[in-house]
């Protein structure tokens, strides 16, 4: 479980984050939500260890992650940011094998081949493990990216609008990866989500930042509400319930759709 | 360097498009045609070569080929190969395909690490006067590092270090002239392999292990490659790790700058060439840059030697000339 403490950050005189306090529970998937400059990459690159908190405590299992060395955190915690600007010529096996990095230091062995194969059978990238990146569409690279992340086979893994730039079928699968990887391999998944109606339909848990400060946090039911959602995001929602999860519609404010 | 695919890989695995994948011919030609080199570096040269003498191990084909051709083809192939790898380090630090030693003040600060040597302390020998221009190199580089680091335009970083390279050049080059020193200087402008013989050549042999060590550490320096955030998630220290490199390269440059001058484009075109044929997995493709540079510059060299027979064009001129060509190909037909 990863427990943040009254978390602090600020990016010169400008508080980036205040007095955050959450909690993300193990083998749980718990989505960040928020409008833009919430602060939400960087609480994920505070947790990732990316960025350093000014005020606060973070803690995995129950350490401070601060006294974790770099080495170890990598094998206990990855992290996927957005946009990873890798212009390397590389294939999709070649980057993917690169996720064994923390275990291997560079030695791969037998298993980090076949943790290797594991995770692009999981995305089923099977058929493009040979092609290099730069061939790839923008939702294939991201499938990639992807596959080195959980080839790092870490408890806990972080993302970082994972979902940005895919189209719905890619944006889907990834989503279903995730839960995936939640409720079949018992990992601990914290990822920002944008797409509103992704976050309600495939967490357990959301956390909803505004300003810098945390907004609201609980379950999908707790959180995604009219009256939430409306403060938060500033628009009317309309949450529409359905057979196995629930709509928000924003697309049309109210009065306007009849 | 191929890694054996899994039989379970699945069904795409096996349309490997590009032929030279296959693996058997993709190894025993280069092998060969580098074997052919080195045999054509051994027989070329201003003075006759008997090779009934060789058999004898004496007299004086003997002597020139121990004395005289064997360093040079040593120092050829090391300089080229120790440039190539170098370049395909500083890319993967610097995250840009258009950075080498000579586009980064790497050479410049060599030279003017050589000079201060020579003048201060004149008596000292080579081995100061390697420690010095590594350091001076070595400074340079990260005081690039550090600039670069501001700059998002790729485009700007090899302008950038071209400036900061004609920065410390003129540097130099006013330090020699106040020292009276300017003649002397002229040694090391233009790589020169004519001056290499037993005794005076041995400090490139320091690229050997150098090459190795950057070989034990490719998979980092790919990973170098992939940003600090990258690197960092993965587990990896990044800035010592870009330490770690800039040293490897700033004991190439002044060792290759010390016996045999600077020598541009080598270390651009090799792993520019390579990484589009076979990627940018450094633990795979190091070898080949390493052979790639050895090999390219083996050519210039002797084609150098050949052009106006009994007498030599500097390798700095014909590596420059062949470099910026295959350069100007690169960047017209390589960057689509």
């Amino acid at each position: 479980m990863i427990l943040l403490t009254d978390i602090g950050k600020s990016h010169g005189t400008r508080a980036v984050l205040t007095g955050i306090t959450a909690r993300f529970p193990r083998q749980s998937l718990t989505s960040i939500i928020g409008p833009n400059g919430a602060g939400k990459s960087t609480l994920l690159m505070l947790i990732a260890r990316l960025a350093e908190p000014g005020s606060g405590r973070i803690t995995l299992g129950g350490a401070d992650i601060a006294r974790i060395s770099r080495a170890e955190y990598a094998r206990r915690v990855a992290t996927l940011r957005q946009f990873p600007a890798i212009e390397l010529r590389l294939t999709v096996e070649e980057l993917v094998a690169f996720g064994r990095f923390p275990h291997n230091r560079g030695r791969p062995t037998a298993e980090d081949r076949r943790a290797t194969d594991e995770a692009i059978a999981f995305l089923s990238l099977d058929t493009i493990r040979k092609a290099r990146l730069d061939e790839l569409s923008g939702g294939q690279r991201q499938m990639a990216f992807l596959a080195m992340t959980i080839a790092q086979q870490t408890d806990c893994l972080l993302l970082d609008e994972p979902l940005n730039n895919l189209d719905m079928r890619h944006a889907l699968r990834i989503m279903q990866a995730l839960r995936s990887l939640c409720d079949d391999l018992g990992r601990t998944v914290v990822a920002v989500i944008h797409d509103i109606n992704f976050a309600a339909n495939h967490s357990d848990q959301i956390i909803a930042l505004k300003d810098g400060r945390l907004h609201s946090s609980g379950t999908v039911d707790q959180v995604v509400t009219e009256a939430g959602l409306r403060d938060l995001y500033g628009l009317d929602f309309h949450i529409l319930p359905r057979p196995h999860g629930r709509l928000c519609d924003y697309f049309t404010p109210k009065g306007e759709a009849g | 360097m191929d890694r054996p695919v899994a039989p379970a890989a699945g069904p795409g695995a096996g349309n490997d498009c590009r032929p030279w994948r296959r693996r058997g011919m993709g190894r025993a030609l280069p092998g060969a045609l580098f074997a052919a080199l080195c045999l054509a570096s051994l027989m070329v040269g201003a003075g006759r070569m008997e090779l009934a003498q060789l058999t004898t191990f004496s007299g004086e084909a003997w002597l020139t080929l121990t004395a005289s051709r064997l360093p040079r083809l040593a120092a050829v192939v090391l300089t080229g190969a120790g440039l190539a790898v170098c370049g395909a380090v500083l890319q993967q630090i610097l995250r840009n395909r258009f950075v080498e030693p000579a586009t980064t003040g790497g050479l410049e600060a060599a030279k003017l690490g050589i000079l201060v040597a020579l003048t201060l302390l004149p008596g000292a020998g080579q081995g100061v006067r390697m420690a010095l221009a590594m350091a001076f190199c070595l400074a340079a580089s990260l005081i690039f590092a550090v600039i670069t680091a501001r700059l998002r335009a790729t485009v700007l970083v090899p302008v950038a270090g071209l400036m900061y390279g004609s920065v410390l050049g003129a540097l130099a080059e006013f330090y020699a002239y106040s020292r009276n020193f300017l003649q002397g200087m002229q040694g090391w402008m233009l790589g020169d392999f004519s001056k290499v013989v037993q005794g005076s050549y041995e400090v490139v042999w320091l690229v050997l292990p150098v090459v190795a060590a950057t070989y034990v550490f490719a998979r980092r320096f790919t990973l170098i490659g992939m940003g600090a955030e990258v690197a960092a998630s993965l587990g990896l220290g990044y800035r010592a790790m870009v330490v770690l490199g800039l040293v490897l390269v700033s004991a190439t440059v002044a060792a290759t700058v010390i016996t045999v001058g600077a020598i541009p484009f080598v270390g651009l075109v090799v792993p520019n060439l390579v990484s589009l044929w076979r990627g940018d997995d450094l633990t795979r493709t190091l070898p080949m840059i390493a052979a790639g540079g050895a090999m390219l510059l083996l050519i210039c060299d002797l084609f150098g030697r050949l052009i106006i027979w009994p007498y030599e064009v500097p390798v700095g001129l014909t590596g420059g000339g062949v470099g910026g060509l295959m350069f100007l190909f690169l960047i017209l037909w390589g960057r689509r």
